[in-house]
């Protein structure tokens, strides 16, 4: 992977960017180096600085200090429309007084391409994104998701060396949404260009993208894979912001290279992970460990022994696919844990219900330690 | 099936047939009842009589009397409009003025609309506000000004002559020029309006998209913004266009004796000459000459939407 090679050249390299609006300052001295034929994807929520980030690299806004490259050329000072990168906008903005056909050969006319030349182009793009039958049609007389394809077609029609993808799926169905994003990665593949997603929908870019940034307040909060995202966080942030997790506060009471031990600081159950720490003994951190790792059984806890806590059956969430227990742990009501499981039989002999005495498990190596 | 999904017949009281003939009784009474008495005007003769026409209908003296004066009617007094050139050349001349205002109307209006459209949102209702501003005061008194600004030693020759850019006044009043300052003076804010109007509801987004896709700002002008602003811009030019054919007081105070346009023609004839006959038919043919472009374009109108629906 190109990312694991410090010396592979990065394609696109945001170094040291900072954009202020006035007085709030959107994206902080931010550097980001992202790899040829990647699909990349910038997550946060709503006024993380991701848009901006993408409106810079399109040339929509201009840098308030840093630099931007795209295939080792400064983008300073060049403006939108000479710049090998185009983009999908959230609201596609599609040019309603043009037809579909024309509105994918608009960046092509622009290039002076020859007219043989744009006709061959639109029509593989009408095939590409399956809108042959709608080629004449205006914008308006389609449905939201062929509105989007056409603006998908519109952007990958000059083959930019990056195509940049604002929320792009956000005005679709949850089913459609779920389809197109399949379809975006088979796009990406078959064309081996280099996309970069802005989305605040987690499971979206998990599903989409090659890597993934999170953001928050104009930085970057950690940048991995998917995986490593996910089961190995870097902070409290994003194990929140990714997923479902439980987080149980903790002091650390013993450490070695290949084990910690812990006490919850709340309900004092101990604790104990494979993982190494920089926390001393004695410091408080957050022990973080995804529901669907926590294994639920009837019965009663031994006192003392580690990774096994003795609750009780709180609240029952069934979705279908999964059920999820919120088992009461604590004192207070509020101090629970949940465990997820899937419900791999139709019927159970004796589900666990609620106010039923359960134990709660978990292997060493199920959760994280964060700090912070 | 769609044909099976007819929409029951509404029934409708008194009241709901009222409502709907509202706007055609207003029109019967107040645009087509008048339109026919100046229509069978136009079909009278001169006379010195109060009115100064005949023949003049009164129902009380019987229907052979009606039938008498209906056969005195007659087109004569259009065939008079095609035989003194003055006719011919007063319509000609003003749908030139017109056009010529109208046009220089879009060139200092578009960057008006354009401008506010762009202002920032918390500005536009005041920019708004003084397009209308001038509409405070009274047209007339407006035109009047006009006269002191233009004149030879108004305050436009005193001050080009006290920066040396002229040697000796020009003369702008009592020409054409001055009834084009005139008429897009007066009818700018017309223009501004609906275009401004279409202007502002114009997406952001889609030039920054033609843009994006290689098209530099000035360009994408002309390809986004002008197609878009289309039925401002035409709305707007008729708004201007059609009150500027039929303008009398510009031309009156501002143009000069050789200044030829329809209104002041119609105004000699009715209260000069007296000839209301001949007056009316002028006015008649002025009507027609308006509505045939509005017709056309209403047509046009019904195909784009049909086109697009």
């Amino acid at each position: 992977m190109p990312w694991e090679n410090p010396d592979h050249p990065p394609f696109i390299e945001f170094r040291n960017v900072t954009k202020k609006f006035g007085d709030f300052t959107a994206v902080k001295n931010l550097s980001l180096k992202i790899y040829e034929k990647e699909f990349f994807a910038l997550l946060g929520g709503s006024g993380c600085g991701k848009t901006t980030l993408m409106r810079m690299l399109a040339g929509f806004e201009t840098p308030t200090s840093g630099q931007i490259f795209l295939d080792g050329q400064d983008l300073a000072g060049i403006p939108p429309y000479r710049r090998p990168s185009n983009m999908m906008f959230q609201s596609y903005a599609l040019f309603p007084h043009m037809s579909v056909e024309k509105n994918i050969a608009f960046g092509l006319k622009q290039d002076k391409m020859p007219t043989s030349e744009v006709e061959a182009r639109v029509a593989e793009m009408l095939q590409l994104t399956k809108l042959e039958q709608f080629a004449k049609r205006k914008p308006h007389q389609l449905s939201g998701g062929q509105r989007q394809r056409v603006a998908l077609a519109r952007s990958l029609a000059k083959r930019p060396k990056v195509l940049l993808l604002d929320e792009p799926l956000g005005a679709l169905d949850r089913k459609l949404r779920e389809e197109t994003q399949f379809e975006l990665m088979n796009l990406q593949e078959e064309l081996k260009m280099t996309f970069l997603i802005v989305t605040h929908d987690q499971e979206e870019a998990m599903t989409v993208a090659d890597r993934i940034a999170v953001m928050d307040k104009g930085e970057l909060v950690q940048v991995a894979t998917p995986a490593e995202i996910y089961e190995a966080p870097n902070c409290k942030f994003v194990a929140d912001f990714i997923g479902d997790v439980n987080l149980i506060e903790a002091k650390v009471t013993e450490k070695t290279d290949a084990l910690t031990r812990m006490t919850s600081v709340v309900d004092g159950f101990a604790l104990e992970c494979d993982q190494a720490t920089d926390a001393s003994v004695g410091e408080t951190v957050w022990y973080a460990i995804r529901p669907e790792k926590v294994r639920i059984a009837e019965g009663n806890v031994e006192p003392g022994v580690v990774n096994h806590i003795g609750g009780v059956v709180w609240d029952i969430a069934y979705l279908g696919d999964v059920s999820i227990i919120h088992a009461k742990v604590g004192e207070d009501d509020h101090d629970t844990l949940r465990s997820t499981f899937a419900n791999v039989s139709r019927i159970v002999e004796k589900p666990i219900t609620w106010d039923d005495n359960v134990v709660l498990t978990f292997d060493r190596d199920a959760g994280v330690i964060l700090r912070g | 099936m769609a044909e099976e999904h007819v929409a029951p017949p509404v029934r409708r009281g008194l009241g709901g047939w009222l409502l709907i003939a509202m706007p055609y009784i207003w029109l019967l009474i107040f645009f087509l009842a008048p339109f026919l008495i100046v229509f069978k005007i136009s079909l009278s003769q001169v006379a010195i009589a109060i009115p100064p026409y005949v023949p003049t209908f009164d129902l009380s003296e019987g229907w052979q009397a009606f039938a008498d004066g209906l056969s005195e009617l007659s087109l004569e007094n259009y065939v008079w409009l095609t035989e003194d050139a003055l006719y011919w050349r007063s319509y000609l001349s003003s749908v030139t003025i017109a056009a010529v205002s109208t046009f220089l109307t879009l060139l200092i209006g578009y960057p008006i609309a354009y401008a506010m459209a762009r202002a920032p949102q918390a500005l536009r209702p005041t920019l708004l506000m003084l397009v209308i501003l001038p509409f405070w005061t009274s047209f007339l008194i407006r035109v009047y000004a006009w006269i002191g600004i233009l004149k030879n030693e108004g305050l436009l020759n005193q001050l080009l002559l006290s920066l040396g850019l002229i040697d000796e006044p020009l003369v702008i009043l009592n020409t054409n020029i001055a009834v084009y300052i005139g008429i897009v003076y007066s009818y700018l804010p017309f223009l501004v309006l609906p275009l401004y109007a279409s202007l502002e509801r114009l997406d952001g987004s889609l030039l920054e998209a033609a843009e994006d896709l290689g098209c530099p700002p000035w360009k994408a002008f002309w390809k986004i913004t002008v197609p878009l602003s289309l039925p401002g811009i035409i709305a707007g030019c008729f708004l201007v266009f059609i009150p500027a054919v039929g303008e009398f007081v510009i031309p009156d105070l501002l143009g000069g004796s050789n200044t030829l346009m329809i209104g002041k023609t119609l105004w000699v004839e009715f209260f000069n000459n007296r000839d209301w006959p001949v007056s009316s038919a002028v006015a008649v043919i002025l009507l027609l000459i308006l509505v045939i472009p509005i017709v056309l374009f209403q047509n046009q109108q019904q195909k784009m939407s049909e086109k697009e629906g």
